[in-house]
């Protein structure tokens, strides 16, 4: 088959270097002597920056150094002979030290002979610390403390002082040094010394630094764009290298005509600048290089740094085709991993299926029905690569043509694999890999019980899915990132996937208290997706429970704790603790603590137990039994939940009445100077802190309050019973007392001046005029109420604003840091140059996400064999 | 318990895990089923193994990074009520990563050795720990302007609560500042300006440097709090001096720390430091109520200490180690590090994650790690 497509090299090394002038010329394949792109035919002219020497970036004509066509030929570099030697604004620092330390007449560093090799440890010790910047400075050190920055150790010769006015002027005494005498004093520098700076002569010489020919990039690197209107729009580089080659040739001229110095000099320091800003548009004394339109010119430096530029944005970062993106919203009647993907979607995504005799008549049908019917082919690929779309025209004919080795590029089908991810992808679970099931209507859809991995909802957000194309790329998708093999968290060891919202409600109704006919319970196990009923009860009324028994395996036992348990160790309630023995809920009801995410240990348990497969479809089950029951019994929450009974009111009322008033004595103490002062703290600096406290033991009373009164039988309190969604807090704001708004952890007590609303008594410290809010939701706030609450609102959102920039830095520089570490043969983990950071991953070897919690559940081994 | 055959585990199990077997395992287990446990865990263990290249760094890095959108940028909270306030959150955790210096609160917890650590004397002690200056047991500063002296009015409470007699502060003053001081009445101490000729300006710049001057306790111990903590009492201070704090003979050097990672390392050194980082990591873990396993830490922690000494996860730390040319420049200032390059030829071997991705080649890391090799001679 095609051979070239299995030869295989790998890039060993990179060398990094500096051009000389000599390679320069060298390698280039025209010298640009005009600033003119384009002649009168509009044919890019010879010795121009668009000579057709460097490269083509026109269909249809051809490359005059390689002969290829467009797309075909890299491009060639050219190069510009400069009138007068131009300083590389990169090389500024370097050149001020080389100054600053050599003689400047014998061009030897300031250091005594017998004395270069005392210190050549320290400058070694000295790069290790700071780099080559660290070295050089090292360097400064040595000669400053030697003494001899004014006379020369080897000549004797006296020392100017050397100052660089930025961003390239060199002064020496008063006198400036033109780049001329630069560079001579540089040729004049030994490579031995060269050392001591830490350049290697053999890549560098310091002369270099001073740019005498100035390298041509190819022009594909600066390809032209034609506007709509047929005009020729150039790039910022060729804009920036015709003015470079323009002030040149005038410098040429000028310097043949023998022109007076002063117009030499300025047109030398004109170029000095353009050369400097097609380096670097940004440096901080220069004005930059503008379009006409006033925007800034993005040359060479602009072009690699920063988020956008090459090596973040082209190189670290990559673009993909089949790849699709739409809105998601849930299905819990699909597994919980798979993915439903859209007809349009699945479409105009393929796979390459390969063509061999047995699948030939299978996959010839995919070509029949072409693009255009479900499921058909897009593309079909030769055995020599080329690629040929299927339309009405050609369908015919490539019919007859494919035979084995031809690849076909078919819609995407049930069962494939499919990459699904939701941004920010922070950790390995925001992209895992999918069963592709095809849907109807135009969303993805997904089960709700992954959205907490991808920390996804439906409010409207938005996902990608990916299709691998290799046979490899699938395999480590099914083996590495299917859903199943992440259902442990990496972080802590514990699920990440787990029954939520309805699903953890419906279960807890059902595990309650629930009876239901065996119809009934019947129906809603065939709902759930389970056929085999002999595991129910043979009697006329079943409970939850026996459903709920229905779905656990034959041999599972566990001993577990739900929410509502308070100590763990002592027999609590019976339906707080839970005991399943053999297949049987013999007691305890579920909650979030047994099947929710996280903390669920019964989920936890069955996947030690039964393996990753099994516990999906276990948790697929489950999900689904909570999903029913809960549109089989009726389930809604209402205002009326928060209603409460005349006597608690009252004692609500009386809790705030006596807080209140507990801050009432507080505050007169504190005017009257009788309040003990906390170690430490100012006198207002305690009144806050007591009156706080004060506030909060008021707040939780109520909260004891309403969770005492509150009906039991509201759908409010069971899903918080449940620990499905909402907390005894919540309840207590809707039904009793907002409580306190804080910010920057104290009352609000900013605003205006001693006061923060107008509404109040200049240094009021009443709670209410410090953002205490007494009523709760349904009652409504006050004025002054809603605003306090806004504030806090407000602050949130800064927090929540100004938090996310702040952290994903920290992500970026922590996984920039460690993405080389590995775990090697021997245990020991390392990084990319086989330092040892680790001699044992975590000093015990243990694979979080195979463990449970971090650690072996000794406690459950132990209770495996005693009750042996 | 059969102590022998722990003893036979010892090599094969964590010891974490056979204290936890030992904590957890009933009275009246019988040797047979002990073994047994011992074996099933054993089975467990090797299970649990991580596998070769595995992706480590990466993991540890998600795990840390991922929380941290949760954590909240609150700076000072209230821990309990009468305690000092603290950088927590994710002002915290990036203050420890950064390595840095200069921290925004640092503290220290000082325990104490036994007669004081039931509370005897604690507030003099505690006292006694605290920096005080002259200014915080002065009530007035004045400039005599006829005689050209300063003249400071002490305040004869404060100094008996730091436990300091005026010929005492006196003595000390003279010590820290080279000045010409007298006593006059009980409570007044006189400045005299060494030469005649100094200008107001002057002796008004000494004033303030009077001011400023040390007189007893440990540099740096800005504030002190004694605390009840369990059944015994510690001092809880603001700004850390670990070196001059653990010299001191009642306090208990073994329990005593700082928060301040970096000086932890400079006194007790990298080792100390590593486990400070970790220490101080998982604070602000468990404060912030989230759930982040220890190994991750520590493995941040070891690589920030692995070099010999501490380095933070910046660009002049950690980053600034890496052996490949492209992965520095693929972090920060890219043009910088290809500049240092080219002067001395850097070769970049490409043995790294980031290089090869840029270059488009399978990564030395997970499924791309096993090789072949090849015999060539057959």
């Amino acid at each position: 088959m095609d051979k070239e497509r299995f030869t295989y090299k790998k890039v060993d090394s990179l060398v990094f270097g500096m051009l000389s002038p000599k390679l320069i010329k060298k390698m280039a394949s025209a010298k640009i002597v005009t600033p003119e792109l384009y002649d009168k035919e509009g044919y890019p002219v010879d010795g121009g920056l668009l000579d057709i020497r460097l490269g083509v970036i026109d269909p249809g004509l051809k490359c005059k150094t390689c002969g290829s066509k467009l797309k075909e030929c890299t491009g060639h570099f050219g190069y510009i002979e400069l009138a007068r030697p131009i300083i590389h604004i990169k090389f500024v620092g370097l050149v001020l030290t080389l100054l600053r330390c050599t003689c400047r007449e014998c061009a030897k560093v300031l250091i005594p002979k017998n004395k270069v090799d005392k210190f050549s440890g320290e400058l070694d010790a000295a790069e290790k610390e700071g780099g080559l910047e660290g070295r050089r400075r090292k360097v400064k050190e040595i000669i400053a403390s030697l003494k001899t920055i004014n006379k020369c150790p080897h000549c004797k010769a006296r020392q100017l002082k050397i100052a660089l006015e930025k961003p390239y002027t060199f002064i020496e005494a008063d006198k400036r040094i033109s780049p001329i005498e630069i560079r001579t004093r540089m040729e004049k520098l030994s490579d031995e010394d060269c050392t001591v700076f830490g350049i290697n002569p053999q890549v560098m010489r310091p002369e270099w630094a001073v740019l005498t020919v100035m390298p041509i990039p190819p022009v594909t690197i600066r390809p032209s764009i034609t506007l709509e209107s047929g005009e020729r729009s150039e790039d910022d580089l060729t804009h920036k290298l015709g003015d470079i080659v323009r002030i040149n040739q005038r410098l040429f001229e000028n310097i043949n005509a023998g022109a007076p110095e002063i117009i030499i000099e300025d047109l030398w320091d004109l170029l000095q600048y353009h050369v400097t800003t097609f380096f670097d548009n940004d440096i901080a004394q220069l004005p930059p290089a503008r379009h006409r339109s006033g925007q800034p010119l993005k040359t060479i430096s602009e072009r690699i740094k920063s988020k956008e530029g090459r090596i973040r944005h082209n190189l670290a970062g990559k673009r993909t085709n089949f790849s699709a993106r739409t809105v998601i919203s849930p299905d819990p009647m699909i597994a919980i991993g798979e993915v439903g993907v859209p007809y349009v979607v699945a479409m105009k995504l393929t796979v390459p299926e390969r063509i061999t005799e047995w699948n030939m008549a299978y996959l010839k049908e995919f070509v029949k029905r072409g693009p255009k019917s479900y499921p058909g082919s897009n593309y079909i690929v030769r055995p020599d690569g080329k690629k040929k779309k299927i339309t009405d025209e050609t369908q015919e004919q490539l019919l007859e043509e494919i035979q084995p080795g031809y690849i076909i590029e078919r819609h995407l089908m049930d069962g494939d694999v499919a990459v699904f991810n939701r941004q920010p992808s922070l950790h390995r679970m925001s992209m895992m890999a999918h069963r592709v099931r095809v849907l109807p209507d135009k969303t993805f859809r997904l089960n709700p019980a992954v959205c907490h991995p991808y920390n996804a909802d439906f409010d409207g957000d938005e996902m990608n899915l990916h299709i691998p194309q290799t046979e490899e790329a699938r395999a480590e998708a099914e083996i590495l990132m299917m859903v199943e093999t992440q259902l442990i968290s990496p972080r802590y060891g514990l699920s990440i996937i787990g029954c939520v919202q309805d699903s953890i409600t419906g279960l807890y109704i059902l595990t309650k208290d629930l009876e239901m006919s065996r119809e009934d319970a019947i129906d809603l196990l065939t709902q759930v997706g389970v056929t085999d009923y002999s595991k129910l009860p043979a009697k006329k009324t079943i409970t939850g429970k026996d459903v709920f028994s229905a779905l656990l395996p034959e041999d599972f036992s566990f001993n577990g704790h739900s929410k509502s348990c308070k100590s763990k160790e002592a027999e609590c309630h019976d339906s707080a603790h839970v005991v399943i023995k053999n297949g049987k809920l013999l007691q305890g009801i579920m909650d979030s603590a047994n099947i929710g995410q996280g903390a669920g240990l019964l989920l936890r348990t069955i996947h030690k137990k039964h393996g990753q497969r099994y516990t999906m479809e276990f948790l697929g089950r489950l999900f689904r039994l909570g999903v029913f029951t809960l549109m089989k019994v009726g389930f809604s929450a209402g205002i009326a939940d928060t209603d409460l009974p005349e006597e608690a009111k009252k004692k609500i009322q009386d809790v705030l009445d006596k807080a209140e008033q507990d801050v009432d004595m507080l505050i007169k103490s504190y005017h009257s100077r009788e309040l003990e002062v906390f170690p430490g703290k100012t006198l207002l600096e305690t009144l806050e802190l007591r009156i706080l406290e004060v506030l909060n033991k008021g707040r939780n009373k109520i909260g004891s309050l309403v969770t005492e009164y509150a009906k039991e039988k509201t759908g409010t309190i069971t899903m918080s019973r449940s620990g499905g969604r909402g907390t005894p807090i919540n309840m207590a704001q809707m039904a009793a007392c907002v409580g306190q708004q804080a910010m920057r952890g104290k009352r609000i007590d900013l605003g205006y001046a001693d006061r923060t609303l107008s509404c109040f008594n200049r240094n009021d410290l009443m709670p209410s005029a410090r953002g205490f809010i007494r009523y709760g939701f349904k009652t409504g706030l006050s004025p002054s109420e809603f605003f306090f609450a806004a504030m806090t609102g407000r602050d949130s959102l800064m927090d929540t604003a100004l938090r996310t920039p702040k952290s994903g830095y920290l992500y970026r520089r922590l996984a920039n840091a460690m993405q080389d570490l590995r775990v090697e043969y021997d245990h020991t983990v390392r990084d990319a140059s086989g330092k040892i950071v680790q001699f044992q991953y975590g000093e015990d070897n243990i694979d979080i996400s195979k463990s449970e919690g971090g650690t072996i559940n000794v406690k459950r081994l132990i209770e495996q064999v005693m009750n042996e | 318990m059969d102590e022998e055959l722990f003893k036979e585990y010892e090599d094969k199990l964590p010891p974490a895990i056979l204290e936890n077997i030992r904590k957890n395992a009933p009275e009246k287990i019988t040797k047979a089923q002990l073994k047994k446990v011992l074996e099933l865990t054993l089975k467990e263990y090797e299970e649990m193994a991580i596998e070769p290249g595995e992706s480590v760094g990466v993991i540890s890095a998600e795990s840390i990074g991922e929380p941290g959108t949760q954590m909240t940028l609150n700076t000072f909270h209230f821990a309990g009520v009468a305690e000092m306030n603290v950088t927590t959150g994710l002002p915290r955790i990036i203050e420890i990563l950064d390595g840095r210096k200069a921290l925004s609160t640092p503290m220290m917890e000082i325990y104490l050795q036994k007669p004081y650590s039931t509370g005897k004397d604690i507030k003099k002690i505690a006292l006694m720990v605290k920096e005080t200056k002259v200014c915080d047991v002065a009530s007035e500063f004045e400039i005599n302007l006829a005689d050209s002296t300063i003249e400071i009015k002490l305040d004869k409470q404060k100094l008996e609560e730091v436990g300091l007699t005026p010929s005492t502060l006196v003595k000390n003053i003279e010590k820290a500042m080279k000045v010409n001081l007298k006593l006059k009445d009980d409570d007044l101490v006189v400045v005299k300006t060494s030469s005649k000729e100094s200008s107001l300006n002057e002796v008004y710049k000494l004033k303030e440097k009077i001011k400023d001057a040390y007189v007893q306790g440990i540099k740096g111990i800005l504030q002190v709090l004694p605390v009840k903590r369990g059944d015994e009492f510690i001092i809880i201070t603001a700004g850390t001096n670990l070196r001059k704090v653990l010299e001191l003979e009642f306090v208990d050097p073994v329990r005593t720390v700082s928060n301040d990672v970096y000086e932890i390392g400079e006194v007790l050194g990298v080792e100390a430091a590593r486990q400070a980082i970790i220490n101080e990591i998982l604070k602000v873990v468990d404060s912030q109520g989230l759930n982040i396993d220890k190994r991750h830490i520590m493995l941040v922690a070891d690589m920030m200490c692995f070099s010999g000494d501490l380095k933070g996860i910046t660009r002049y730390g950690i980053v600034q180690e890496k052996a490949s040319v492209l992965a520095r420049a693929s972090f920060e200032t890219p043009i910088k590090h290809i500049i240092d390059a080219a002067l001395v030829g850097e070769v970049d071997k490409l043995n790294s994650v980031v290089e090869n991705v840029m270059i488009n080649q399978p990564l030395p890391i997970g499924t791309g790690l096993p090789s072949l090799i090849v015999d060539a001679k057959k």
